[in-house]
């Protein structure tokens, strides 16, 4: 294979990533979802946490994603 | 392809070289002015608004006074009480991502926050306030931070080096964060917008065009979400590290 096409697929794997990010950041919602619901008095205390543990894992998927872009534009 | 699609982002200079740095020219860019319009909108916004400070805020003093109030809770809450001096400090930063984020969403416009190195310049500025602020305030015991309570002695040689280097990177993933969500904003934007050209170049589907485009309008209201959102995390996260140094462990 020439290294164009291993370039394109090396950043299709990259991607792959960003499935365990996806499932982290359905986790996080639902847990949040779940707390609301049995206390939705407490819905101030749960929403920073719920932020912070969204920015962490979206890190994740964030680097994923750098690292594909710059697969694609490596020369 | 490749090159089409980062054209949003490419950096132009407006004026010639006002003077060198090491033989670097330095030139007045499209960057710079961005940074410039949003510093200006708010700040206008801010002193617009507060010049008549109603008992009974109307709607423009109800915004400004809400921003403040949120950003005013969240330090209070992620930093502690004695973080109050940190407040205005916490809040340019908050505004100045908040407007270049709002400003980026402007077709033709430029948004800063999609350079990581605009990022990285404010979050190594945050690393070095954040240390020499640790150091003043607690002296060597500062260096505890990378002891955490209640860890058995034994762990200590393995867990020191992983909080060492979770300090380091803090930097880099504060800047990565914002910037690759507003890259990966503005791109999802372009080629949704690329597919809506596409569909109505070719004759027979020009009327599905209609489905891109519908998609295109639902993901720019999404990124207004995710400009406020990604303000606020970055003040949030820049809110907690300011704890250690103020607080320790």
């Amino acid at each position: 294979m020439e290294n164009t096409s291993l370039k394109f697929l090396g950043a299709g794997i990259a991607m792959v990533g960003t499935l365990g990010a996806g499932l982290g950041l359905g986790l996080i919602f639902s847990a949040w979802l779940n707390a609301l619901a049995r206390n939705p008095s407490a819905e101030a205390k749960y929403k920073t946490p719920g932020f912070l543990g969204f920015a962490m894992t979206e890190l994740v998927l964030l680097l994923c994603f750098v690292i594909a872009f710059m697969l694609i534009n490596a020369k | 392809m490749a090159e089409s699609l980062f054209e949003e982002f490419e950096i132009h200079h407006l004026s010639d070289p006002l003077f060198s740095i090491g033989g670097h020219p330095v030139t007045f860019t499209n960057s710079a002015l961005w940074m410039f319009i949003s510093i200006i909108v708010a700040t206008m916004l801010m002193v617009v608004t507060m010049r008549r400070q109603a008992m009974v805020p109307g709607r423009w003093q109800m915004m400004t006074e809400s921003f403040h109030n949120m950003i005013a809770n969240l330090v209070r809450d992620m930093a502690g009480e004695h973080a109050k001096p940190f407040f205005p400090f916490i809040f340019t930063i908050f505004a100045f991502i908040f407007f270049s984020n709002l400003l980026g969403l402007i077709p033709h416009s430029l948004a800063v926050t999609s350079h990581i190195i605009v990022n990285f310049g404010i979050a190594i500025m945050l690393f070095i306030v954040i240390t020499i602020t640790g150091f003043i305030r607690q002296g060597f015991h500062f260096f505890g931070i990378f002891v955490p309570p209640g860890v058995p002695k034994i762990m200590l040689p393995v867990i020191v080096p992983i909080e060492m280097i979770s300090f380091a990177v803090r930097p880099f993933s504060l800047s990565i964060r914002l910037f690759a969500n507003m890259l990966a904003g503005h791109l999802v934007l372009l080629v949704f917008a690329g597919l809506t050209a596409s569909l109505v170049a070719a004759k027979w589907l020009a009327g599905l065009s209609v489905l891109p485009l519908g998609m295109n309008i639902a993901i720019t209201g999404f990124e207004f979400f995710v400009a406020f959102i990604q303000a606020y995390v970055y003040t949030i996260l820049s809110a907690l590290y300011l704890r250690d140094a103020l607080e320790g462990h």
